[in-house]
């Protein structure tokens, strides 16, 4: 099978994501959706890693997966701040830093 | 021990001294601080003592024993070799036995005459720091540690003159003094630039063996400049013309300072330095004649301009400037020997001048006008016998010290023969000058209707200032600390003053039996190996100019004695009617000759000027303006335009975000493509 098909399948979640990020406004959600980008940029790292018939993508896509179990702690980690000092829970209500 | 070891404990003591009562003022207490201070002079001089009996073990021609505890900097071939060495020869040690030894009396006399003083700790601990720099200058065997010393004499003698840093008068004759000084600083060390350069090494000794070994061939400008420049050193320590104008503001500073700093020791350093320069100088006869001439006229003005001061603590200033005028001169000419004796026995007498001025000051409750004082004789025996000892040595009448160091130099300035008769008799007229302007200071302070503080002193009553006043201004002064105290002393109420003046009396009228002509040159035979290698050493006056100079020198100074007996005594009043007949002179000299107004037109006023042109264009239009403002004005533009992005959406940073990646990717796509 060409390795076209798991790209592709890749770019549409990562623009799902991507889209997800940009439109929603549930922070819960926006975590979801960036979920959604590393795994789809971990499809893409294990493809080329299977194109090349190495390692080295595998090795990054458990690194990527490292990071995003990082990520999402923070990311929950807030979530859990914002809601207990009963804040909106909307990013666009948390608006207010800025220039 | 070894002869330096003793030099370096001579070094540790004044700076142990300094460091102790620097730092544990609060723990000392009053009785503290002047015990250690005094103790720790007092054990500098008995090393000093012990150094000279060790060096005086050593054969004559190695009496020059260098020491160095450890380099800063050696560089092979460029020539800086800067170490922490000491020098030890007859020079530095004569030098150190008068710097020790009349330091450890003028602290003794402070300790009672500082006593009602708030700053009593920091007094000691700043006079301590002066034996210490001024030991640095003496001892130090190259011209890093010269320059060093130099400048630590000069801060401390700053920080003495504004002690009492509630008067104006006081900072600001600090700051004059600093500042003269630092040019001074600034010659020596331009001065040891030139000399550095062909030399090739800051050592002394070396030096002088490169001199002697021709480093200068070819070269004789630059040892010539290089000789100026130390003199303009010299001259601005030494208070010489023109850089004198300092020396007479310095007595804003206590008595004590104005004996030790102002008159025994600081000042004299630039004679020390053209001494032991002596082998550059005698190579450069044009620096060594200019110092000659400069020191005679120094002599001259100073010695009219101390006729019609009537600040007795300015009178005795002009007195200093005017003596060490003949040192220099004395040095200048070659007389290193004569020079220096005449340096050990003015610390004598001229310390011992000051004390006394202090002790009347003190039954003045703080006034310093000649004017006001009258008739101390009988309420002050003491004071008024120091005074005339101090006065009849100053004056150079036999036997008494000065009259055969003061001999020595001017026979030897007329061995020399050519022009140097010109200052030869010019010497003889700074000699009737003298005798007039010390014994007018007497005969109007001691002599005559006794004014209101000695009648009170008579019946035991010391006068006392209901509110204390500055006596350069009449100021009433600021009463916090930093101030005289309110409290005052005399010699004849205090052991301390009594024991340090009589000590000082002593050598007053005795020091000069060391060297007296045709009997013996004890003072000549200890410094000869320093100066062994000089043209001079052997040029000794012949006998007649000797025995000349011995009979003329009394009659001046008897002569001038009797002057000043009849204007102040014999016809009380009549000085007002010679102040009528030489009116035009008069003017000139109780305007101290207008040096401090030229000074002002031709060096301060410019620099004024010049200052506030680039204060008002240069600094508010370019610096401030262009390139301070100009910087900040851009980044805040350039600021407030970015700062638009910041809206705080979190979308829009996402969406930027990764349009940027994207932008990338598109990159590089088309550039592989």
């Amino acid at each position: 099978m060409s390795i076209a098909w798991y790209l592709v399948v890749s770019a549409l979640i990562f623009c799902i994501g991507a889209g997800g990020v940009l439109v929603r406004r549930n922070p819960l959600v926006i975590l979801l959706c960036l979920e959604l980008m590393l795994n789809a940029t971990n499809l893409a790292l294990i493809a080329f890693a299977r194109m090349h018939g190495n390692s080295d993508g595998q090795i990054f896509a458990l690194i990527v997966m490292v990071v995003a179990a990082c990520e999402v702690t923070v990311g929950l980690g807030l979530i859990v701040a914002i809601f207990r000092r009963r804040l909106p829970i909307d990013v666009d209500e948390l608006r207010e830093l800025q220039g | 021990m070894i002869t330096t070891t003793w030099a370096w404990l001579v070094l540790l003591f004044p700076l142990l001294g300094a460091t102790v009562n620097g730092l544990g003022y609060k723990r000392l207490g009053r009785g503290g601080a002047g015990a250690i201070g005094t103790a720790a002079i007092g054990l500098a001089f008995a090393c000093a003592v012990g150094a000279l009996i060790s060096l005086q073990g050593h054969d004559a021609e190695h009496r020059a024993l260098v020491s160095s505890l450890w380099d800063y900097a050696v560089t092979g071939d460029s020539g800086v070799d800067a170490k922490l060495s000491i020098l030890v020869d007859p020079l530095s040690v004569y030098m150190m036995l008068v710097v020790t030894g009349v330091s450890t009396l003028i602290h003794l006399y402070s300790v009672s005459y500082m006593s009602g003083d708030h700053g009593y700790s920091r007094y000691f601990a700043y006079l301590n720091f002066f034996v210490f720099s001024m030991l640095v200058l003496v001892l130090g065997g190259n011209f890093l540690m010269l320059i060093v010393g130099w400048a630590f004499v000069g801060a401390a003698s700053y920080l003495l003159i504004s002690f009492w840093y509630r008067r104006g008068t006081a900072t600001r004759a600090g700051i004059k003094a600093f500042v003269i000084n630092v040019v001074g600083d600034v010659g020596l060390v331009l001065g040891t630039f030139f000399i550095l350069r062909h030399s090739g090494t800051l050592d002394f000794l070396g030096t002088f063996r490169a001199v002697e070994g021709g480093a200068f061939a070819g070269h004789q400008g630059s040892l010539t400049a290089g000789c100026l420049l130390l003199l303009v050193g010299a001259f601005a320590k030494s208070a010489q013309i023109p850089l004198h104008t300092w020396l007479p503001d310095a007595m804003e500073g206590p008595t004590p300072v104005s004996s030790l700093i102002h008159a025994a020791t600081m000042v004299t350093a630039g004679v020390y330095l053209i001494a032991r320069m002596y082998p550059l100088f005698e190579q450069a006869p044009a620096a060594a004649d200019t110092a000659a001439i400069v020191g005679c006229v120094t002599l001259l003005i100073a010695g009219t301009i101390a006729l019609t001061m009537t600040d007795i603590k300015r009178v005795i200033a002009y007195s200093t400037m005017s003596q060490i005028g003949y040192m220099i001169m004395a040095v200048g000419a070659g007389g290193y020997v004569a020079g220096l004796f005449h340096l050990m026995t003015h610390a004598f007498f001229k310390a011992l001048l000051f004390m006394a001025a202090g002790s009347i000051i003190g039954a003045m409750a703080g006034g310093q006008s000649l004017e006001k004082m009258s008739g101390f004789r009988r309420a002050m025996p003491f004071t008024f016998g120091c005074f005339v000892v101090g006065g009849l040595a100053l004056s150079g009448v036999p036997p008494f010290s000065g009259f055969f160091s003061k001999d020595e130099i001017l026979a030897f300035v007329g061995s020399r023969g050519g022009w140097f008769d010109a200052l030869y008799v010019l010497g003889y007229v700074g000699a009737f000058l003298t005798a007039v302007y010390t014994f007018r200071m007497i005969f109007r302070a001691f002599l005559g209707e006794p004014c209101a503080e000695a009648r009170e002193l008579e019946h035991g009553h010391l006068a006392h200032a209901e509110v204390p006043t500055n006596p350069a201004n009449g100021e009433v002064e600021d009463t916090d600390v930093g101030f005289p105290g309110p409290e005052h002393t005399i010699a004849e109420r205090a052991l301390p003053m009594k024991v340090a003046m009589s000590l000082l009396a002593f050598g007053a009228t005795f020091a000069g039996l060391l060297q007296i002509p045709f009997v013996d040159s004890v003072i000549t035979r200890f410094l000869e190996p320093t100066f062994a290698e000089s043209k001079y050493i052997h040029a000794d006056p012949s006998d007649g100019l000797i025995t000349f100079g011995l009979i003329v020198g009394t009659v001046i100074a008897l002569s001038g004695i009797a002057l000043a007996y009849r204007i102040w005594v014999l016809k009380p009043g009549s000085a007002a009617a010679w102040r009528e007949r030489f009116k035009p002179a008069y003017t000139l000299f109780v305007n101290k000759w207008w040096f401090d107004e030229l000074i002002d037109l031709l060096v301060v006023r410019p620099f004024a000027a010049f200052g506030n042109f680039s204060r008002r264009t240069f600094e508010r239009v370019v610096v401030e303006g262009t390139l301070v403002d100009g910087t900040t004005s851009i980044v805040r533009a350039g600021s407030s335009a970015v700062r638009a992005i910041q809206t705080g959406f979190l979308r829009y940073y996402a969406a930027l975000l990764l349009l940027g990646g994207a932008a990338v990717v598109l990159y590089f796509l088309i550039a592989a493509s």
